[in-house]
Formats: structure tokens, C-alpha cells, sequence
């Protein structure tokens, strides 16, 4: 059953494909990085307005499916806006939205775990807001909480194939279309699947490390 | 279309998929918590031969991608074994095992949070390992996995919605069809949204109600 010159044929296509999955990936882990911090700072704020609303996008954002999302983005700029952005734009926007509310809950759990008495100490310093948060809190906060940032920049991995449905040209997609040439979806597949588990092994790996750098680190 | 005003007119055809939704999130976390509970005491057995039958498994359903998963079993197992399954089904089957798999992994971390105390005052009762298991650690266990247990019910709601890619008329194939239908994006899957959000509400409401009363008369939940 198994062919081992179809494997050799669909490997460049899935190689292809894999730059542009981790190109979707980069890309949206910046988004969330940069977001989800914003969410997190939003709902410190001492205006409720501020702090609510980003409270319920999170939230909202956070309850509903990654593709309905996509399809959401894709089809509202499409039918409704009449500029349609090009597919990989949209799932970068699209991951990077979704992830960023799950990120922004780490950085929450990060901020959370500062003492009162830094923020008090910055006070008596006379800094501002933001000097507050880029000079004392954050670089305290961070560190703690890489390895929860990186758990999900796995998951956004597993998840980047999704894409494939609004049409980018990421891995799953390259073996869908290949396997419809080809009439034949057993090694395109496959080997996609066998590439995802490795991926988020590796990555599994990558990120323990990580944790046990920042534990020595912070204790 | 119906009588009622925009964008609800649009709701009779629309929901016409969530009975569908529905069965696959219920089918799947039934399946996704016996998933769950087998694999997650199988990681604690002392046979080898199952402690890896279960990291295999982990590994490999938490791994791959649930719509790698969905489409592997879908299209390629029938070309390879000449069996397969409706697509509904495969999807139960798909993401109940997809978030079983993490399930087997919070199941792991509660039985490994209840205190050795625990375990020494059962062997000093004389219960053999199942008994210990099942009187003693697995009751103190439920609790710290309910809350982590509520969010993976609302990963699998949320991954439902990827049965539509394998021909299921679901929620999200009903808002496809609107679409094409019709062209209004914005309030199809706007619609779409809030109806998830509203699911997703349910799930969350239902498991602090399950909270509350699993914790009740407790002087502290499992070990947290």
C-alpha cells in the first residue's frame, strides 16, 4: 500500500508548505505577544470602561471557534468590505487575535505575581505608567512566564492548519492538493501528520528546557 | 428565509446545524472522558507495556493536529484498511480522542497531587493498588479535575466546528451554505459567533455548578 516514490514526490510540496506554516506561525506569535500584553495591561486599568472591554473581547474571543473566526475575517472583507486580504495575511491576523487572548491570561498570571510593594516603590520614584511597566514590573513579570508563552506557541502551531480552509498554502494544504492530483491522500497525509507530532515534540522539548532555564533563573 | 427582521431572519436555517454540534460535543466528551480516565490511570500503572501503550497515545493524538487527525481518518483509514466510519462519527471519535488526550494528562497531574499520606494510609488499611485507586485517590483526584476538565469542554465545542471540513452540516456548514447563498458575511458568521459564545457560556456555567457541588462539605478541593 505504502509508496515510497509517491513519499519522494510529495516532499518538496510539504516542505514548501512547512516555510509558510512557520511563517503564518512567526508571524502570529509576534501579534500575540505584543496583543495579549496590551489585553493584560488594558484590564489593570483603573477605567472601567478600559478594563471591561478588554475583559469581553478576551473573553468572547476566547469562547468562539478559531475557524468560524477565520472564515469570519475572510469572508467580511471579502463580501462585505469589498478589499479582500490575501489568505496568509488573514490567518496571521486571525491566529495572532485568537492566540493573543490566550496569552494575555499568562501575562495576567505574571503581573499578578508581582509584589505590591513594587509598584508602590515606582510610585515613591515618581515614574510614569508606562516607565512603571517597562522598567520594574515587566522585566519582573516576564521571565516567570516564558514557559506558558511557549505552550502556546505550540498550540498555535497545531492549529495553523486551519488555514488550509481559507486556502494558504501551508503544509495541509500542499497534501490536500497534491493528494486531489494525485488521487491518492495515504502518504501526503501521512507524512503530514508524522511532521505535526515531531513539530510539537520537539517543540515540547524546547520549551521544558526553557522552563527549567527560567526556574533556575528566577529562583 | 423567514419573517423575522435582519440579520435573524437568517436563524431558522442557521440553526438547523446545531442539534448536530450538539451530538458531536456531547458524543466527543463522552468519549473524551473515558479517553481521559484510561489513559490518565494507565500512565500511573506499574505494567510497562501500558504506561507506554499511553505515552504512545498521548503523543500521538496530542501531537498531530485535530484537523490532520479528522482528515487522516476520514479519508486516508478507509483507503487503507477499507474501513471507515460516517463522517459524524469520525468526528466524535476524532476530537474525543484529540482532547482525551490532554484529558489523560490532567487526569496524571490530579492523581499526582494527592498526598503520599494518602496512599501510606491505604497500605497501612491493607487495600490492594485498584482499591486504592478506587476508594481513596481517584474520589480526592475528581476534584482539582473538574475546572481544567471545563476548559477542554470548551476546546472541543470550539473544535466542532472543524467537522464541516469533513461534509458535516454542522453549525458552521449551515453558516458555509448561508454564505454562498446569500453573501451576507458579516451577519452569518457574526450570528455564528455569539451562538459559540453562548455554548461555550453554558459549558462554563454548568462546570462551576459541577464545581460547587463536587466541593461541597470539603474542607479543601483535591489537593490544590
Amino acid at each position: 500500500m505504502w509508496n515510497w516514490d509517491i513519499v519522494w514526490e510529495v516532499m518538496p510540496d510539504i516542505l514548501k508548505g512547512l516555510v509558510v506554516t512557520i511563517e503564518a506561525v512567526a508571524g502570529g506569535m509576534t501579534l500575540a505577544l505584543i496583543l495579549g500584553l496590551l489585553w493584560a495591561v488594558m484590564r489593570r486599568s483603573k477605567v472601567p470602561f478600559i478594563s471591561w472591554t478588554a475583559w469581553a473581547f478576551v473573553e468572547f474571543i476566547r469562547s468562539t471557534p478559531l475557524l468560524v473566526q477565520l472564515f469570519f475575517v475572510y469572508y467580511v472583507m471579502t463580501d462585505v468590505v469589498g478589499r479582500s486580504l490575501s489568505p496568509l495575511v488573514t490567518g496571521i491576523l486571525v491566529l495572532g487575535v485568537h492566540y493573543s487572548c490566550y496569552t494575555a491570561e499568562v501575562y495576567r498570571a505574571g503581573l499578578d505575581g508581582i509584589a505590591k510593594g513594587q509598584w508602590n516603590a515606582a510610585k515613591a520614584l515618581n515614574l510614569n505608567a508606562f516607565q512603571t511597566y517597562r522598567y520594574v514590573i515587566l522585566p519582573q513579570a516576564i521571565p516567570p512566564v516564558l514557559p506558558n508563552l511557549g505552550n502556546y506557541l505550540i498550540a498555535m502551531l497545531k492549529e495553523a492548519p486551519l488555514l488550509s480552509v481559507i486556502t494558504v498554502m501551508e503544509v495541509l494544504r500542499e497534501a490536500q492538493v497534491f493528494g486531489n492530483a494525485h488521487y491518492r491522500y495515504l502518504e501526503p497525509l501521512t507524512i503530514v501528520g508524522v511532521l505535526f507530532i515531531l513539530l510539537s515534540l520537539i517543540a515540547g522539548l524546547s520549551v521544558e528546557w526553557v522552563r527549567k532555564r527560567t526556574a533556575a533563573m528566577t529562583s | 428565509m423567514s419573517d423575522l427582521p435582519p440579520p435573524f431572519d437568517l436563524l431558522p436555517f442557521l440553526l438547523k446545524g446545531l442539534h448536530i454540534t450538539v451530538i458531536i460535543a456531547l458524543g466527543g466528551s463522552a468519549v473524551a472522558i473515558v479517553m481521559a480516565v484510561v489513559f490518565g490511570l494507565w500512565s500511573k500503572s506499574t505494567d510497562p507495556i501500558l504506561r507506554w501503550f499511553s505515552a504512545a497515545y498521548i503523543t500521538v493524538f496530542r501531537g498531530a493536529s485535530a484537523l490532520i487527525l479528522l482528515y487522516w481518518f476520514y479519508f486516508v483509514m478507509p483507503e487503507l484498511t477499507g474501513f471507515g466510519l460516517d463522517a459524524i462519527t469520525t468526528g466524535i471519535f476524532v476530537l474525543g480522542a484529540n482532547v482525551g488526550a490532554y484529558g489523560a494528562e490532567v487526569v496524571r497531574t490530579s492523581i499526582e497531587s494527592v498526598s503520599k499520606g494518602q496512599y501510606q494510609a491505604a497500605a497501612a488499611l491493607n487495600l490492594s493498588r485498584w482499591q486504592t485507586m478506587r476508594y481513596v485517590i481517584f474520589p480526592q483526584a475528581v476534584l482539582s479535575m473538574v475546572p481544567p476538565f471545563g476548559n477542554l469542554m470548551i476546546e472541543l465545542l470550539k473544535g466542532t466546528a472543524l467537522v464541516s471540513t469533513i461534509t458535516v452540516t454542522d453549525l458552521t456548514m449551515q453558516g458555509m451554505y448561508l454564505r454562498a447563498d446569500t453573501h451576507r458575511s458579516l451577519e452569518i458568521f457574526g450570528l455564528l459567533l455569539v451562538i459559540y459564545f453562548l455554548l461555550s457560556s453554558l459549558i462554563t456555567l454548568g462546570f462551576r455548578l459541577l464545581e460547587r457541588r463536587l466541593s461541597h462539605g470539603r474542607d479543601y478541593g483535591g489537593g490544590q
